[in-house]
């Protein structure tokens, strides 16, 4: 259904949040002790999100949930989004949420293909899981992980399929190793179907 | 003449063992592989195999319309249907800012409360089985039965509903349709003390389930587990209270909690959440307001660009969506599932340790997983 005329989006909006809006405390307080490390704040539709450097992941995790303004001590989902134009084309995501505080924050890294991040497995040992995931459906490496395996995928695949280069029919019988191969055998299945 | 001393060394092997069990096993409700290692009868260790049933669902939702992908989220959870597309619906409609009317909203609850009830008697008709008591699986389905024809005559469809749509419901209640629903509160009142009787003060089912898989509520929320195996910890978190959606915060219910952490316990707060849905249904039944049951949805959905993340409580747990738009074509950019099931799986093997294989079984049970959510 996509519009092949329209150029792919570099990357979300991240819309700033309104001046006149406050800041919720944790994100305050993170600001406060890890100034270097906040790229970026956004405020859409009710959520908050902190565009985090991929350096300082795991210090910005660990202050998150151990700080006493954020305590945040549920991580309910780690994923990433491929943006295929921007140099750092993957944005992994975090989702928290604080039982302490009934709030919820996302926390963004974005990554350059083949850079690894650090695995936040240490703070909240959830991410396990979730990480592999996303080390299977888009490629990215957390170091420090301790099981980086693929889970949803077979073990000898090739290619990671969530990526927005990876084609949705799959590789075919001729592996992305070589895409133009499996394009030439794909136009010739086709041929022989109208036959 | 002295007698030879007993070798008893090469007769006894006391290596490990690794066996397999799945993914074509009758208790690991569809395709779960686990390979345990096993000292003797008692397993050491074990890993974790999924992604038997892996449908590519979120790859798939890039390709498909907004409205298309209903139909899909009914193929997650397949025994709740109902409540994946009340999440899908509402983070689309969060997205949009969508309001949706009240009557709708109170519809939502009514429908979602029941596939709660479903889905926790499919859950407890399995569970009991795998642990050796065939009776109440038959009891159990018996009255899953009355449910299914609730939504058979509500939407035409018993298994994959595609019951909601963005901005609200499809259609309205059928006629006389609420006196039925009153009609299966009454008579599932009766039922689960019947349930409760077979198992609750059943000795075998105590031995079976007391004190296996004890984890306490700290380590339950830093292993990411949510809905009734967190309760079971003594955590008071459910979505419908901390973060309402729908019509949750204007219903009366209590969140019931367990205090050891094993399996009986997880086994206590499903069996007392029966009783919540009950509760709740019947105050939403009370209240439904007149209205419409669709709010204003433009023809052509189209949200705006950006992200966002919405999350329920389906009878598994949070299931949260986390969905990208960019503003210009007709498909999400990213559709993310957080799948309750998936979170709460990965703590199986920290659960299994030092006990026995039976109660592998009972433990993949208590944690109440259905496989088509976690391979997705």
């Amino acid at each position: 259904m996509a519009d092949v005329n329209v150029a792919p989006p570099a990357g979300p909006p991240d819309p700033p949040p309104p001046a006149d809006l406050p800041v919720p405390a944790a994100i305050a307080g993170l600001q406060l002790a890890m100034p270097g490390a906040i790229l970026a704040l956004s405020f859409f539709v009710g959520d908050w999100t902190v565009v985090v450097d991929r350096t300082a992941i795991l210090d910005v995790a660990r202050h998150l949930r151990t700080a006493s303004g954020a305590a945040f001590d549920i991580c309910s989902d780690v994923t990433a989004t491929d943006w295929p134009p921007r140099p750092e084309r993957f944005d992994v995501i975090y989702c928290l949420f604080s039982t302490t505080h009934g709030q919820r924050l996302r926390v963004k890294a974005r990554v350059a293909d083949g850079d690894p991040i650090d695995s936040v497995t240490s703070v909240w040992p959830a991410a396990n899981w979730l990480e592999r995931e996303v080390f299977d459906m888009f490629g990215i490496r957390f170091s420090g992980h301790p099981d980086l395996r693929r889970i949803l995928m077979p073990d000898e695949w090739q290619g990671h399929p969530q990526r927005k280069d990876y084609p949705l029919e799959g590789p075919g019988e001729l592996l992305l190793e070589n895409p133009l191969d499996w394009l030439k055998l794909r136009q010739a299945r086709d041929e022989a179907d109208i036959e | 003449m002295s007698s030879p001393t007993p070798q008893y060394g090469p007769m006894f092997d006391t290596d490990e063992l690794v066996i397999n069990m799945g993914p074509q096993h009758p208790s690991t409700h569809g395709v779960l592989r686990v390979v345990l290692r096993l000292d003797g009868e008692k397993v050491v260790d074990a890993d974790v195999v999924i992604g038997y049933l892996h449908r590519g669902v979120e790859k798939l939702s890039e390709s498909r319309s907004w409205a298309q992908i209903v139909l899909l989220t009914d193929r997650l959870d397949y025994v709740s249907a109902a409540t994946s597309n009340v999440g899908y619906c509402e983070t689309v409609e969060k997205l949009m800012a969508i309001e949706v009317p009240r009557r709708a909203k109170y519809l939502r609850v009514i429908l979602s409360e029941l596939q709660r009830i479903a889905s926790h008697l499919l859950w407890l008709g399995t569970h009991a089985m795998d642990t050796g008591a065939m009776t109440v699986f038959l009891y159990a389905f018996r009255e899953r039965e009355l449910i299914l024809d609730l939504f058979e005559e509500y939407c035409g469809a018993r298994l994959t509903y595609n019951s909601m749509r963005i901005g609200g419901l499809p259609q309205d209640l059928p006629p006389s349709w609420d006196r039925k629903v009153l009609e299966f509160c009454r008579i599932m009142e009766g039922k689960l003390e019947e349930y409760e009787t077979l198992l609750t003060g059943n000795r075998i089912w105590l031995e079976r389930t007391k004190g296996v898989g004890v984890i306490d509520g700290a380590e339950a929320l830093a292993l990411g587990l949510s809905g009734p195996p967190l309760r079971g910890s003594g955590v008071r978190r459910d979505v419908r209270k901390d973060e309402p959606y729908a019509a949750y915060d204007e219903m009366e219910f209590d969140v019931p909690l367990g205090v050891a952490g094993d399996t009986f316990d997880r086994y206590v707060v499903r069996m007392q959440e029966f009783r919540q849905s009950i509760r709740i249904i019947r105050q939403a039944m009370q209240g439904i307001p007149e209205g419409p049951i669709l709010g204003k949805v433009p023809r052509l959905i189209k949200p705006p660009a950006g992200e966002v993340y919405h999350a329920i409580e389906s009878p598994k747990g949070e299931l949260g969506f986390f969905i990208v738009s960019d503003g210009k074509s007709m498909s999400p950019y990213r559709f993310r599932v957080r799948p309750p099931s998936f979170c709460n799986l990965q703590a199986l093997p920290r659960l299994v340790k030092g006990h026995l294989i039976a109660d592998v079984v009972a433990l993949i049970g208590s944690l109440d997983v259905v496989l088509g959510e976690v391979d997705r």
